[in-house]
């Protein structure tokens, strides 16, 4: 196998290069999915027999979990990378997307709720979903605080996924455990995603939403990482440069 | 036109699908729009700091 | 190798009983959360039982996070710290030996401690040995994975707050288990599952935490 991109990777000017031929196609890619997938699950996606058209939150709710989820494996992945290798840009990019898997934890969680308003009956649940998405928010918040406190850079960055890794090594504990106690205290409520199975014109949506939050995830994690590249090589010329041309 | 309000009523549901979706564009737009306003300020901070230099 | 563990094992114990204030403090902590409980929902005994297990383990979870903050800090600031980062020993082994005996001065403490607090809750007798080996198997697994976190925040002013945003979700599986156990036994039901669960997460802490604590403290110290 080739590794030279990987060695690449490790120079900032050829990520800002590469990225920035990228970033237009993701940006298109992402808008003209969720476009069409919103609009084919509001309106032409056939209604639940049970929940009717409150179910239509499933095309946001669960590709934005989907999205805060494994956003947490791939800060763990950058953390490995950046402990091993001591790559700056894998320091870069667990610090940029910390922030977007908290949002996307934050929109499954207050899409969940809203959601279980016609549901439940109440806007809160102690549901296993909802519950782990509210765990997984803590810890974000964790890696993000953690992050903010470390004044030196370097530090704050090995740190942090030191951190990541022993919170995804955790996290199927904590998910099944949670799992667990739900069953233990709730037995048989009503299970709102899990459908033993869904007709193609419903998931067909599902599918086209899930890959454009993936999509529009990547534009955002491009562009902050993109501008902290820019923050952290300012002294640099190929950034001078780089600034002059755009001002 | 009836029609039109059945479809976003959703027979009832239509306050939490479409305040749902609201807020999920929002917080969508805001992780696109932030870093690209960030990024413009870091220009402008760039290009002001270059003419102080020149002058 | 067993020598240096030794050494290390008597230098934590002269340096405890020289503070034991820092001992006892954790404890009486411990003890006062405890106490808030039945002021806060009233002395009903019925309640208090249901809610017992839970009030014990959180306080436990409190009480550990709360000693733990310190943990490393004298060693830092003395530059001790750093002298363990440098020394030919494995540092894995070095932080084991120190989570270890601090587990022994706090966790064992309240694993002696809660169950009379558990008959003050009004727990059974009968489920007060359930209670203390629930927690003997649960401390040492916070304390682990507490040191964790205090090593990560060695160096921080800020560091109290900061510890428990960091390690409290991951102390969210013990704290099922733990009273998880305790529910079972009010009602009669076997508790060995839920006992090997925890003695399979404290091995697993056990033999985890020390790698991470020491990748932290190397991290904190090279700063």
């Amino acid at each position: 196998m080739n590794w030279s991109f990987f060695h690449k990777l490790g120079s900032p000017k050829w990520f800002y290069d590469i990225s920035g031929r990228w970033l237009p196609w993701f940006a298109v890619a992402g808008v003209a999915l969720l476009v069409v997938g919103s609009i084919w699950g509001l309106f032409f996606a056939p209604q639940d027999y049970q929940q009717g058209n409150s179910f239509r939150i499933i095309y946001i709710h669960v590709p934005a979990a989907f999205v805060a989820q494994s956003c947490y494996m791939m800060l763990a992945v950058a953390g490995v990378v950046s402990l091993v290798w001591r790559m700056k840009l894998a320091d870069v990019a667990l610090k940029c997307a910390a922030p977007i898997g908290a949002w996307m934890t934050f929109v499954a969680l207050l899409t969940g709720a809203i959601w279980g308003k016609p549901t439940w009956g109440t806007y809160w649940v102690w549901d296993a979903r909802l519950t782990s998405m509210l765990i997984l928010l803590f810890l974000y918040f964790g890696i993000i605080a953690l992050g903010q406190a470390i004044s030196n850079r370097e530090t704050s960055a090995k740190a942090t996924a030191v951190l990541a890794i022993v919170g995804t090594v955790n996290i199927p504990i904590i998910k099944y455990s949670v799992d667990w106690w739900n069953t233990l205290h709730q037995p048989a409520t009503f299970k709102v995603t899990a459908k033993p199975a869904m007709p193609v014109e419903m998931w067909l949506p599902l599918l086209l939403m899930v890959l454009g939050f993936y999509a529009l995830f990547t534009v955002s994690l491009l562009m902050r990482m993109r501008l902290e590249v820019l923050r952290r090589e300012q002294k640099t010329r190929w950034v001078r440069e780089t600034l002059e041309k755009l001002s | 036109m009836n029609s039109l309000s059945d479809m976003l009523g959703m027979g009832g549901h239509g306050i939490y699908v479409w305040s749902s979706y609201a807020i999920t564009l929002f917080v969508l737009a805001l992780n696109v729009v932030q870093p690209w306003l960030a990024r413009r300020r870091l220009v402008n901070e760039e290009a002001r700091r270059r003419r102080r230099e020149v002058m | 190798m067993r020598q240096i563990v030794w050494l290390l094992f008597c230098r934590e114990w002269r340096l405890a009983w020289r503070r034991p204030g820092d001992l006892l403090n954790p404890l009486v902590f411990f003890a006062l959360v405890v106490s808030l409980f039945p002021l806060a929902v009233g002395p009903e005994p019925s309640m208090l039982r249901a809610m017992a297990p839970g009030v014990i383990w959180v306080a436990a979870l409190l009480a550990t996070l709360l000693s733990l903050d310190g943990l490393f800090r004298s060693d830092y600031e003395d530059g001790s710290l750093e002298q363990w980062v440098l020394s030919p020993h494995p540092l894995a082994l070095m932080v084991l030996v120190k989570v270890l005996h601090h587990w022994m001065m706090s966790g064992l403490a309240m694993v002696l401690l809660a169950p009379l607090f558990g008959l003050m809750l009004a727990l059974p007798l009968s489920s007060l040995p359930v209670l203390a080996l629930t927690l003997l198997l649960g401390t040492p697994i916070l304390s682990l994975l507490g040191a964790v976190g205090a090593a990560l925040t060695v160096g921080l002013k800020s560091g109290g707050v900061l510890l428990a945003l960091l390690i409290l979700p991951l102390y969210i599986p013990v704290l099922i288990l733990g009273t998880g156990a305790m529910d079972a036994a009010l009602q009669g039901m076997p508790v060995t599952g839920f006992a090997l669960w925890l003695g399979c997460l404290a091995v697993l802490a056990l033999t985890l935490a020390p790698i991470a604590i020491a990748a932290g403290l190397r991290i904190g110290v090279s700063e």
